[in-house]
């Protein structure tokens, strides 16, 4: 039976998990067994009961008072059970350990970015260490986000007009999906994040380098890197085709019909002004809806994308 | 005081018209005569027709999506269009559809009837409903031409009042169909209360009109909060006045509170009428007493007093307090309860019982499976933990279509297929339906039992694009939805046929007791040429049949049976 339950559910890979997964299990398995003996129970009848004649006659039987009182109780028991086991649950889920790790978490239409402590930001990839509580200190910059970890059993909604938290402790190292559960409109589907859990050692190594910008790394190669990490990558593509907005392909250079009908050339210019203040000049016949980069990417980082998508040009 | 002495009221029995020559059908003829009609049975059939069309459109909608997502990324559609689909497909079904199905379909043709009234208390308002619908119908038509909404059925705030799409006109179709909604619900009370033959009274009522008493009462005093609700949703879009906006000091929490303290109730809206044809249904097709009479009809009313008390398990991961939280998780509970009680009711009636497996039988056995998976998985994300794992996944999407299609209608069906033979005078096909009814019950559960599973294993919902280990099931449960497609097509041949070239059936085919199957098939233009007399419950199947037929003599008729009767 472990194993039904084991395909039924993602793995257990936090400390909360398991709690969760035993009132899910207790309430199928108890589910079940009243379900089979309500079933069982009409199928007997139905065999047993069924109509021999057009002139069957049956007793009446309009109540009885000591099935009815069992019926009801028994329900009431079992409801309890359930209720007080989910209260529990929930008690740990949205009370934090004061020793908690706390990483704040903006979601934005759609991406996510994830601030840390010491300085430091990542998009659309959160390290956290392993067997330590990790706070996530949550807002959104635009429409309802939820924050929704399967294996770490945890999901809250992010609000734009205030903080929401959520917590938990992850129990193995490895990669976990994080995604968006909260409907949000076209890009909905592919904000997804990847929670990367490291061991202890490992994650303070992480936070020494890994947030450290490579300075050596070619521009061009690291506005390829930046594409992903800033999820660019979720409205725009790179083979011409059209998602949420322009494909980049072949853009630089080109002649931009705005949608006031201005016509703008894609320069080094214009590429910073549409990551800086995106609303400003929109190209006509896509929506008004990108995010502005500004504070979110360095310098370096802008400079970085504006190569990399000159060079899609040249092939 | 002559008044107050004891009167005797002569009553007679008066024999049912079998093939009669004067229908309601045949009443009057004409276009105009169907669309102006202010007979409750025309205007039923109305119904019957609109909910059955949207039925449809909202069906069609339900293969696109599935068909899309038989890949992971995009197969058909690009994400914007899925995003309206999903969108039209749930406020269509849940709108024009299913609130409307059973109640105003159904409800409108056999309430007057069960109760022996020529009309319901208010034919013209009645009819005014319908318009309203249709009005309503046409205003969330002129939102699909003009762009669609992609902002899911539930219009949250903020993406619905920033969101480019018709938002604005798809509410007012809301609006408007909510009136229709409220107008039913006050005829239906007023009905009951007041026009009740003699006789009749509240413990001899079928338990489909407690169903529909209960269910008029939901309607009457939670529609006028979701008007409110997308009038402030409409005011904030043109006016902008800031209510949900948080830029301006709004909630859009508090847009949750607001939507979902109508559409929980809502939800009972949908499923209550269903119980009150599972309970006819059963009793028929078991030839027995029901089983447990107070306990049905008084969990209806329970249902639906709770259910104005539940509306934040929809928002435990909202941002709402945990305390709301806490207090909402244990209330959701106790709905549970009479619900767990209906059930255990339907089953003791069938004991001893003498069952035929009759397509509405078969349908109400169905509904007994699936609306009993419903209710089980609806406690499992009640609780409070597990709610947290489960919420807005396809957990969800599968329990609410076991609950509303597998429950609501599934009953529908069993409805319709029960009263067909009063409503058209022609039977179905027995074969045809039995075997349709088995391919909607096995395609059902393909198509939506994965659902539980995905949902378990953490796909979340309203996902046009997902990651690959779900495309199995994803792809079974298309298979599934494709199978089911085909059942309800089958249905629909084999339905019309029976109109032109089904037998003839007679007054009482399943010899039910109730009294709309005492008139003839189909019923006369004013249900009954007499004042109907009752002298046993609904579900008196030990009593003789001739007993049903009574009716109040008039002063020249013969051959008059006495009985007393005390007036005041």
């Amino acid at each position: 039976m472990n194993r039904i339950f084991e395909y039924l559910l993602p793995p257990q890979r936090s400390t909360v998990a398991s709690e969760v997964d035993s009132l899910f299990t207790f309430i199928n398995v108890t589910g079940f067994i009243l379900f089979m003996g309500i079933m069982i129970t009409i199928l007997i009848f139905v065999i047993k009961y069924r109509r021999k004649s057009e002139d069957d006659v049956t007793p009446v039987i309009t109540h009885n008072s000591i099935l009815e009182v069992t019926w009801t109780v028994i329900p009431i028991i079992l409801i309890l059970i359930v209720f007080s086991w989910g209260f529990r649950g929930f008690l740990t889920l949205s009370t934090p350990p004061s020793n908690a790790y706390e990483i704040n978490v903006t979601a934005a239409a759609w991406f996510w970015e994830f601030r840390y402590p010491d300085g430091g930001t990542t998009m659309n990839e959160v390290y956290v260490p392993v067997d330590r509580p990790v706070k996530f200190i949550m807002r959104s910059d635009d429409y309802l986000h939820s924050m929704y970890i399967p294996d770490f059993r945890v999901k809250m909604d992010v609000l734009p007009n205030r903080y929401t938290t959520a917590w938990f402790e992850a129990t193995d190292t490895g990669q976990s999906l994080l995604f968006c559960a909260e409907y949000c409109g076209t890009g909905h589907s592919d904000m997804l994040a990847t929670v990367h859990v490291l061991s202890g050692n490992d994650f303070e190594e992480w936070l020494e380098t890994g947030l450290e910008v490579d300075e050596d790394m070619p521009l061009a190669e690291l506005g390829e890197q930046t594409f992903t990490s800033a999820g660019c990558n979720a409205c725009h593509t790179l083979d011409g085709t059209d998602r949420i907005g322009p494909s980049l392909a072949g853009l630089f250079g080109t002649d931009r019909e705005l949608d006031d009908g201005s016509v703008v050339e894609a320069d080094e210019d214009y590429l910073r002004r549409s990551l800086l203040d995106p609303q400003a000049e929109v190209t006509a016949g896509y929506p008004a809806n990108m995010p502005s980069y500004a504070g979110r990417l360095n310098e370096r980082q802008i400079d970085g994308l504006i190569a990399f998508i000159k060079e899609l040009q040249d092939e | 005081m002559a008044d107050n002495k004891a009167q005797t009221l002569k009553i007679r029995e008066f024999p049912v018209e079998e093939n009669p020559e004067h229908t309601y059908l045949n009443a009057e003829k004409g276009i105009w005569s169907w669309l102006f009609t202010v007979d409750h049975k025309r205007i039923g059939l109305l119904y019957l027709f609109s909910i059955t069309l949207f039925f449809f459109v909202g069906g069609l909608l339900a293969l696109l999506l599935r068909t899309e997502l038989l890949t992971p990324a995009q197969s058909i559609i690009d994400a914007d269009t899925y995003n309206q689909i999903f969108t039209l497909h749930g406020a269509i079904m849940i709108f024009l559809f299913i609130i409307p199905s059973i109640p105003a379909a159904l409800g409108n043709f056999f309430l007057p009837m069960m109760i022996g009234a020529k009309d319901v208390a208010f034919p013209r308002l009645n009819l005014a409903s319908w318009w309203i619908y249709i009005f309503g119908a046409l205003f969330a038509l002129y939102s699909i031409i003009t762009g669609a909404v992609d902002t899911g059925w539930t219009f949250y705030t903020p993406y619905s009042t920033q969101t480019g799409t018709s938002v604005v006109s798809m509410t007012f179709a809301v609006f408007i169909l909510g009136f229709s909604s409220i107008l039913t619900g006050i005829n239906f009370i007023v009905t009951l209360h007041k026009l009740r033959s003699p006789g009749l009274s509240w413990s001899r009522m079928p338990l489909f009109l407690w169903s529909l008493y209960a269910t008029a009462i939901i309607q009457i005093l939670a529609t006028p909060i979701l008007a409110i609700t997308v009038l402030l949703l409409a005011m904030e879009r043109i006016l902008g006045i800031g209510i949900f906006d948080p830029t301006m000091g709004g909630d859009p929490v508090l847009y949750q509170h607001f939507f979902w303290f109508y559409s929980h109730p809502a939800v009972y809206i949908m499923i209550v009428p269903a119980f009150g044809i599972i309970s006819e249904l059963i009793s028929t097709f078991s030839r027995k007493t029901i089983f447990g009479y107070w306990a049905i009809a008084l969990s209806s009313l329970a249902i639906a007093f709770i259910g104005f008390l539940v509306w934040g398990h929809h928002m435990f991961v909202s941002g709402q307090s945990e305390l709301s939280s806490v207090v909402f998780s244990f209330l959701t509970f106790f709905v549970g309860v009479p619900t767990g009680i209906k059930i255990f009711n339907w089953v003791a009636t069938m004991y001893k019982g003498s069952i035929d497996l009759k397509t509405p039988m078969l349908y109400a056995l169905s509904f007994l499976f699936l609306f009993t998976i419903g209710g089980l998985t609806g406690i499992m994300i009640g609780a409070l933990s597990v709610n947290v794992h489960l919420h807005d996944t396809y957990y969800i999407v599968a329990h609410f279509h076991y609950v509303m299609m597998g429950g609501t209608v599934i009953a529908l069906l069993g409805g319709l297929h029960y009263w067909w033979p009063k409503m058209t005078g022609r039977m179905y096909n027995e074969l045809w339906g039995r075997i349709t009814c088995g391919i909607i019950f096995v395609s059902f559960n393909m198509t939506f039992l994965p659902q539980f599973i995905m949902g378990s294993q953490g796909m979340p919902r309203r996902y046009f694009n997902y990651v690959d280990q779900f495309q199995g099931l994803h792809q079974f449960s298309t298979i599934g939805s494709y199978i089911l497609g085909l059942g309800f097509m089958i249905m629909l041949v084999y339905l019309v046929w029976s109109l032109f070239y089904g037998p003839k059936a007679s007054s009482n085919p399943w010899k039910a007791r109730s009294l709309e199957w005492m008139a003839s098939s189909p019923p006369a233009h004013h249900n009954f040429e007499y004042t109907p007399v009752i002298l046993h419950g609904p579900y008196d199947h030990h009593q003789p049949i001739r007993e049903f037929h009574m009716g109040v003599a008039k002063e020249a008729d013969e051959q008059t049976t006495e009985a007393e009767r005390e007036t005041t």
